[in-house]
């Protein structure tokens, strides 16, 4: 029987078990606590709650079916041909002979800034975007890098999992919006009747709303920067080359950092960093670690360094 | 792979399978009679070297192991290292010992899966050709355990009337792979 050495991270999977369980228990609480607050006042503030339900449910799978054609025209890409791109696409091909996976589509952004983006609903559907400033910057070993971490973002299926995610943090930023303009605007007819009550209910689904929008918020992006460790892991097994995936990280954010942010946030580069390779980081980094998408640079390559050493034993 | 695995996000390098190859030396034979393509008596095995001294002493071994055989019995190989990073094991025969090429090929394979570093197998091809000078490879795809035809002309085109007629002619010997668009090219690749 063949040994394995591709020991699984424990580590890692409790975590992420731990936070995806954490944001499942804040998804019935907040249920609960909607439910009980409606409850108690008939049936009278049911509207406010389930307009923005509804809207967030259109909005999640809005965003979650068209993902690969709202990501490719945010980010001005166009799909390649193995024609027109053979290098790249002959890259993509031995990844996923190595992986036992459907090609997917290739797609490139004539932007400078050096990323990579994967997104699609599902692995049929899932498209592979490279800028043309990864491109140049990168050798093939590192682009090969750089694509099996992708690659390993469409075996993870994360653009499902971060929407299904991010599905709670949308509807209770909605709940906080509508509940304070009904506040505002006092719900029309209803105010002769019961202004004493709706006035502290809308108050008070307002503020359960935006506890429940920080807490996810946070555990959000920390199962997105979890998400982004697994598919280094997973990326760097598949080529074998840690060291490869590391360079690349670090050539990226190194060339990230020095260039100006402002055109690339004018063209929304800013929308898609949850799926980007090195997030287009702004400024401020005291919060960053907690509120941003990606794990920090150092910690990327210890964790690959690591992998590095089980391979070499 | 599990729901579980996808879900956490752990996704492992997938086993090849090792033993659909022997299937090969009677395709061969059908080849030969139905489309006239003869073997080269090479063969070449593709894997991603992995970083790290393990797999370096694995490369060594292998290496020692396939000279290791009996005087006249020793294939010639050959190493070389493509653009895409990929190291392929070249190994040749005389034309007519394809069964013996084939276990050449698994002693590589075997041996690499041995180590732990089966998921760093990429492919292994055998190379035809025909009278008129067409060149031809049946190529393994080792996660699949499928096989397909890749017959390269000059110039980085296929020449895919033939890479189907191939298809037809060997359906019955070998399972060809179904998905076309895992057939890539292996342009250059040592052995065609």
């Amino acid at each position: 029987m063949a040994r394995t050495r591709y020991a699984p991270d424990r580590g890692l999977t409790a975590r992420m078990t731990l936070t995806m369980f954490l944001l499942g228990l804040v998804f019935v609480g907040f249920v609960a606590a909607l439910v009980g607050i409606l409850s108690a006042v008939h049936a009278s503030g049911a509207a406010i709650v389930v307009f923005p339900v509804l809207l967030g449910v259109g909005l999640g799978f809005g965003s979650f079916y068209w993902s690969d054609k709202i990501a490719l025209r945010t980010a001005a890409a166009v799909e390649v041909t193995p024609q027109q791109a053979p290098e790249l696409h002959g890259v993509i091909d031995r990844i996923c002979a190595l992986a036992d996976m459907p090609k997917p589509r290739v797609a490139i952004s004539p932007t400078e800034l050096p990323n990579a983006f994967a997104t699609g609903r599902n692995s049929n559907k899932a498209v592979i975007c490279v800028t043309q400033g990864l491109l140049r910057r990168l050798d093939r070993e590192e682009l090969e890098g750089v694509l099996a971490h992708e690659m390993s973002h469409v075996a993870h299926k994360d653009v499902a999992v971060m929407t299904i995610a991010s599905f709670l943090g949308i509807i209770a930023a909605l709940l906080v919006r509508f509940s304070f303009y009904g506040e505002l605007f006092g719900g029309g007819g209803r105010r002769d009747n019961n202004n004493q009550q709706a006035l502290p209910i809308l108050l008070i689904i307002m503020l359960v709303s935006i506890v429940v929008y920080a807490i996810s918020f946070l555990l959000i992006r920390l199962l997105s920067r979890y998400r982004e460790l697994a598919a280094d892991r997973s990326g760097a097994l598949l080529t074998g080359q840690p060291s490869k995936l590391a360079s690349a990280l670090q050539k990226v954010s190194g060339t990230i950092a020095q260039i100006p942010t402002k055109d690339l946030r004018a063209s929304g580069a800013e929308a898609l960093n949850a799926f980007y390779f090195v997030p287009a980081l702004t400024s401020g980094k005291s919060l960053s670690t907690l509120f941003s998408t990606h794990p920090s640079l150092e910690r990327r390559l210890a964790e690959l360094a690591k992998i590095s050493k089980q391979l070499g034993q | 792979m599990g729901f579980l695995d996808t879900l956490l996000g752990r996704t492992k390098p997938v086993q090849p399978n090792l033993d659909k190859l022997f299937s090969l030396p009677s395709a061969a034979i059908t080849l030969e009679a139905a489309a006239g393509l003869v073997p080269t008596g090479a063969a070449s095995v593709c894997f991603r070297a992995a970083e790290g001294k393990a797999f370096a002493d694995i490369e060594n071994e292998v290496r020692e192991l396939l000279a290791m055989g009996a005087g006249a019995d020793v294939p010639r190989v050959e190493v070389s290292t493509d653009s895409y990073g990929f190291t392929w094991l070249l190994i040749r025969r005389p034309a007519d010992q394809v069964e013996a090429l084939v276990t050449d090929v698994h002693a590589v394979n075997s041996s690499l899966a041995d180590a732990g570093f089966g998921p760093q197998l990429l492919c292994s091809l055998v190379g035809f050709t025909s009278p008129a000078g067409a060149r031809l490879a049946i190529v393994y795809l080792y996660k699949r355990g499928t096989f397909y035809p890749f017959a390269p002309r000059t110039g980085e085109t296929r020449d895919n009337a033939l890479e189907l007629q191939v298809r037809g002619a060997i359906e019955g010997d070998l399972p060809i792979e179904p998905d076309l668009s895992r057939w890539f090219p292996v342009w250059g690749a040592p052995g065609l």
